[in-house]
């Protein structure tokens, strides 16, 4: 804590006084034509902005303490693997820590409140749409943002089609994940040639044109005025109670994480999943290679779309109500944050990240008012530290050992 | 055929305002690959600047014209100001990192300041001052466009020509096209990128602050939401132009502001955002990296 | 140092939702707890906000008078965005927290999403907003109840008015394609073609656009005798101070979504002439008086929009408590629809479908800067 450290302080202090002034001190009423002025406010300022910036240099040079300077990300050696990712990889503490795991999670909803199970259901929900999304994004690198879109598309699925012709839950389940592969494959085709931003916008704009149609054509959809009244799923004739409902659905959740994660998990091992993580390292060289480029985008999108499509079913069925304005760029833009955040292309981040993003806006209702504002300091303070996300990927690393060369050339 | 033109003025004003703010995201894109997700908040933080500034002005009963004058400037400035913190603080760090995390900490920067401004003033939607009076020569015309729809074409016009003689003719413009071509090709020529990025940004956010008050004074009323819905818009708009080009921002703003126009007049607002993105969905299946975006050929 | 720092960061997560886990737990029932549920964040925070505050400035007066029953009143709030996946989040949340009664949410499509969840509980909800018309009048919603007129009655009145006093012949019916706006506009013209006049325009305009001009063309090239809005009032204050610079003098005409002071003063002297329906007039009723001085010296500015009809809301929940005895759902529900309570937005009661009874809805015009009511 040298004399150094608190000037700089005492500048950033300063700073933060005088550039929040007009907006926190001054509140002008044009309507009363009146002026307030919260002197008070400049203290709290003040002394905010000296801590903060403070522990803020503290934390970035024990970031860059820990990293060799203008290391590439990409030439992690081994030993610059966290403990904790080696921990997991580590059967003799993975074993034992999935079985407290899994035993947790069985006996969550008889511990907890309805609240909690529902907001765990959510959470589910959002771990089963990011490892959809992560497929996209963080696996084959395309960066999307019309995912809500798809989400979008299973839940009208299954609310239309039973009001209309009474579907039930768990035939509309696969038609929900089939109509958001047919509706990725109509997204997919036109965007082929676009690379990076300029294929988000094309995302985005159709996860816009979705919801905007939703929103205007009262005729097919009922319009922002939504359905009411889906019925939640049956476990074959059983009448469940509210609560016996919401547990339920938790399982059922759960259930579809598992499916989600064994399905993804196995993909990225797979010639199509290394094709994908191919494509996001480098596309010329992934073309190079003989990859059909056209059909391994086409397949991530379709692939990612899918479990966006069933998880728009479980959300109609839990929410019992859906209107467009549960689908808007917002969404798509948490569900690319989960991804993000909890770590590209690793599951178990992304499952983690979900975990955080969902549940923490909730847990911080205590903060009522000021839940969204530390929700966005918290998104920039885990970037600037942790970039890489809550879990980067471990990159799998094929060793050629020779002699060993029954087991496969490349394992 | 009078229907045409007017419809014609009515796509102008919404391109134009598009390109204000449109301006300074493809600036800020140009140099450091950003989709800086903020910038719609540095607009409105300028307009909440300016509007505070005229509220304490007036109240204390100071000239009309040095109460136009001084809010522009202290919009002009605090947005700047604005833009440079959050540079420093939320992508300073991020230099080096993957592009998605400066994307995500740039939604947090929106999320912030939106709820920032919504805690320390109000929700409510505040009138904002008519601060410019009607000019008395553009009456014969007031069923095509009005004064601040006059203001608004006029400053698009002088703010992309200024920025492109800043960028196409000075120093520092020469330095930003180095950082923005290869940052550690420009570092290795004596140039202070971390400054010139400083510089772009704080450029940007005063464009997005002049918009700001611009706009605001057209509209007739601010909130804190006001930065998001424009910021999307201009986005859309600065990547049909071709990201990182300043005309072709200010043309894709332009297109977009013509075909939301013309479809709400001669077929239906409903869908005119629908086909705003059809448009963008064609044009980029045409030409993948926009009206006026450099062509993609890429080099191992 | 790394090393340390993810094991850290882990553990500081993990330890964070166990305690925040632990902490839903519920604690002995010593309060009256009064949920208020709706939007606090968000594009339509400006709805939601007034409804905190109604809901703080009636307990903090019932508590200064020792509470109800003995008991304290303690405000839960609870924030949906407006959005349905939230809103049942927040039901359940109350739930699991006790709530006795619960003053929301704000939104149709929100409320309608949350209500069977407060229905299983048997807890009784009152919107002072929500004023879809199914909510009351399909008979799903047993446990619902409002302080607010609902869309149909309103659209009604707008359409009578327009025939009998405007004589129109031609309208224009805009909305801004929400859950609010589209569902008033949609009965506003099936209300109008039946009486027989013709709806030569029915669009939804986008929400937080920046200049609406290319509609405004529209309007003035259909030559329509009276263009109706069925939103809120910042788009309605753009529109209409376009049309007016345009130099069009159609009248313009909506409902209690512009019936607010903001839209005169955001609009100017452009409001003058607009007619606006809403609740009736209320601005002489001393209990209205009184919570409107409350709210400008509690937070120093005027009270927001469903202001009035939050605070009677919470005000008749309460008194229902009291009448009632006790938090007994069929008490309290019987109580409501049988005890009248006199609030800022009349005396009122409610009926058998959860309307209340006694708010009544007049046509006003902008006069001098001031909703006059006509007639």
């Amino acid at each position: 804590m040298t004399l150094g450290e608190i000037k700089k302080s005492l500048l950033a202090a300063a700073w933060f006084m005088f550039l929040t002034f007009p907006i926190m001190v001054i509140k002008v009423n044009t309507i009363q034509k009146t002026v307030e002025w919260h002197w008070e406010r400049l203290l709290y300022v003040a002394v905010g902005g000296f801590v903060f910036s403070f522990l803020w240099r503290y934390f970035l040079r024990r970031k860059q303490g820990g990293r060799r300077p203008a290391a590439p990300v990409e030439t992690d050696e081994p030993e610059a693997v966290p403990a904790f990712q080696r921990l997991i990889h580590d059967r003799r503490f993975a074993m034992p820590a999935l079985v407290v795991l899994g035993l947790f999670v069985l006996v969550f909803p008889y511990l907890f409140s309805m609240y909690q199970v529902n907001i765990m259901t959510t959470a589910l929900i959002y771990v089963v749409t990011g490892l959809g999304l992560n497929v996209v994004v963080g696996v084959a690198g395309l960066l999307h943002l019309g995912y809500a879109a798809f989400y979008a598309v299973g839940a009208y699925t299954y609310a239309l089609l039973n009001l209309h012709f009474g579907v039930s839950f768990w035939l509309a389940l696969p038609i929900g994940a089939a109509l958001g592969s047919v509706f990725a494959v109509i997204l997919g085709f036109p965007v082929l040639r676009l690379r990076g931003d300029y294929l988000a916008i094309v995302t985005l704009g159709f996860g816009e044109i979705i919801r905007l149609v939703l929103e205007n054509w009262n005729d097919f959809s009922y319009g922002p005025s939504g359905i009411a009244n889906i019925p939640r799923p049956k476990f074959f004739w059983f009448d469940f109670s509210l609560e016996q409902s919401a547990v339920f659905i938790y399982f059922l959740m759960l259930a579809m994480v598992l499916l989600t994660v064994f399905v993804t998990n196995r993909l990225k091992d797979s010639r199509i999943g290394r094709a994908w993580i191919a494509l996001r390292e480098d596309e010329v060289a992934c073309q190079a290679m003989g990859i059909d480029i056209a059909r391994t985008k086409l397949s991530a999108f379709v692939m990612g779309s899918a479990w966006a499509g069933m998880a728009g079913v479980v959300f109609a069925a839990k929410t019992t109500f859906i209107n467009p304005a549960s689908f808007t760029l917002w969404e798509s833009i948490v569900i690319l944050c989960i991804v993000v955040l909890g770590g590209m292309g690793s599951i178990l981040g992304v499952i983690l990240g979900a975990l955080v993003l969902i549940l923490l806006p909730e847990y911080l209702r205590a903060f009522s008012e000021y839940r969204m504002l530390i929700f966005g300091v918290v998104l920039v303070v885990m970037m600037v530290f942790r970039p890489g996300g809550i879990l980067s990927e471990v990159r799998r690393t094929y060793l050629f050992k020779e002699g060993l060369s029954k087991d496969g050339s490349l394992s | 055929m009078e229907y045409f033109i007017e419809l014609f003025f009515s796509g102008l004003t919404r391109g134009s305002i598009y390109a204000l703010i449109a301006l300074g995201y493809t600036m800020v894109y140009g140099i450091i690959q950003l989709i800086n997700f903020a910038h719609g908040e540095i607009y409105m933080i300028g307009a909440f600047t300016a509007l505070i500034v005229t509220g304490v002005l007036t109240y204390y009963g100071w000239p009309h014209l040095a109460i136009i004058l001084i809010a522009a400037v202290l919009a002009i400035f605090y947005s700047a100001a604005y833009g440079w913190t959050m540079e420093r603080i939320a992508y300073k760090p991020l230099r080096d990192a993957p592009r998605l995390s400066a994307l995500i900490s740039a939604i947090g920067a929106s999320l912030f300041l939106q709820n920032y401004v919504l805690l320390a003033q109000t929700s409510d939607f505040l009138p904002f001052p008519s601060l410019i009076s009607d000019f008395a020569f553009l009456d014969p015309v007031s069923n095509l466009f009005g004064t601040t729809d006059f203001l608004i074409y006029t400053t698009t016009g002088v703010v992309m020509a200024l920025l492109t003689f800043l960028i196409k003719f000075t120093r520092v413009g020469k330095a930003m096209r180095a950082t923005a071509q290869d940052r550690h090709m420009a570092m290795l020529v004596g140039i202070d990128v971390n400054r010139i990025i400083s510089i772009t940004f704080i450029i940007g956010s005063a464009t997005a602050a002049i918009g700001g008050v611009l706009i605001a004074s057209h509209v007739g009323q601010i909130n804190f939401f006001i930065g998001f819905i424009a910021g999307i818009k201009a986005f859309v708009a600065a990547v049909l132009g071709g990201i990182g080009s300043l005309p072709g921002a200010v043309l894709g703003s332009l297109v977009l502001g013509w075909t939301e126009a013309f479809f709400t007049g001669y077929v239906s607002s409903d869908y005119e955002d629908v086909c705003a993105f059809v448009i963008l969905v064609i044009i980029l299946i045409f030409r993948p990296s926009g009206l006026l975006g450099r062509s993609g050929v890429q080099k191992v | 140092m790394k090393r340390y720092a993810s094991k850290r960061c882990l553990a500081a997560i993990l330890v964070c939702v166990a305690v925040f886990a632990f902490s839903g737990v519920g604690l002995a029932q010593d309060t009256i707890k009064l949920g208020v549920a709706g939007a606090h964040s968000g594009d339509l925070a400006s709805y939601g906000i007034p409804s905190i505050r109604a809901a703080e400035l009636v307990t903090k007066d019932i508590n200064a008078k020792g509470g109800i029953l003995g008991k304290k009143i303690e405000l839960l709030l609870g924030d949906d965005a407006c959005k349905p996946e939230l809103a049942t989040n927040v039901a359940t949340k109350l739930v699991s927290d006790g709530v006795n009664v619960v003053l929301g949410h704000i939104c149709s499509g929100a409320t309608k999403a949350a209500l069977n969840i407060y229905a299983s509980a048997s807890i009784p909800v009152m919107s002072p907003s929500a004023t879809n018309t199914e909510l009351t009048l399909s008979g799903d919603y047993p446990n619902f109840f409002r302080t607010i007129a609902y869309d149909d009655l309103q659209a009604r009145l707008q359409v009578s008015f327009a025939r009998d006093v405007l004589k129109v012949k031609r309208v224009a019916c805009l909305h801004d394609k929400g859950d609010y706006g589209k569902g008033q506009s949609t009965l506003a013209k099936q209300f109008f073609e039946e009486a027989g006049i013709e709806v030569v325009l029915f669009e939804g305009v986008t929400p937080g656009a920046v200049d609406y001009s290319a509609i405004v063309q529209k309007i003035k090239r259909e030559n329509v005798d009276l263009v109706v809005w069925g939103a809120y009032h910042p788009e309605a204050s753009k529109i209409v101070t376009l049309m007016r610079k345009k130099k069009m003098d159609t009248p313009f005409m909506g409902a209690d979504g512009i019936k607010d002071e903001t839209f005169i003063k955001v609009a100017g002297e452009f409001a003058e002439g607009v007619f606006a329906t809403g609740p009736r007039d209320n601005t002489k009723n001393p209990l209205f008086i009184a919570a409107k001085k409350a709210h400008q010296d509690a937070f120093g500015e005027d009270p927001g929009v469903f202001f009035p009809e939050a605070y009677s809301a919470t005000l008749a929940l309460l008194n229902a408590i009291e009448k009632a005895g006790s938090t007994d759902f069929d008490a309290v529900t019987k109580a409501l629809r049988s005890e009248y309570v006199d609030t800022p937005v009349g005396s009122i009661s409610f009926d058998q479908n959860g309307d209340a009874i006694g708010i009544g809805f007049s046509v006003y015009q902008v006069k001098n800067g001031v909703f006059t009511t006509i007639q």
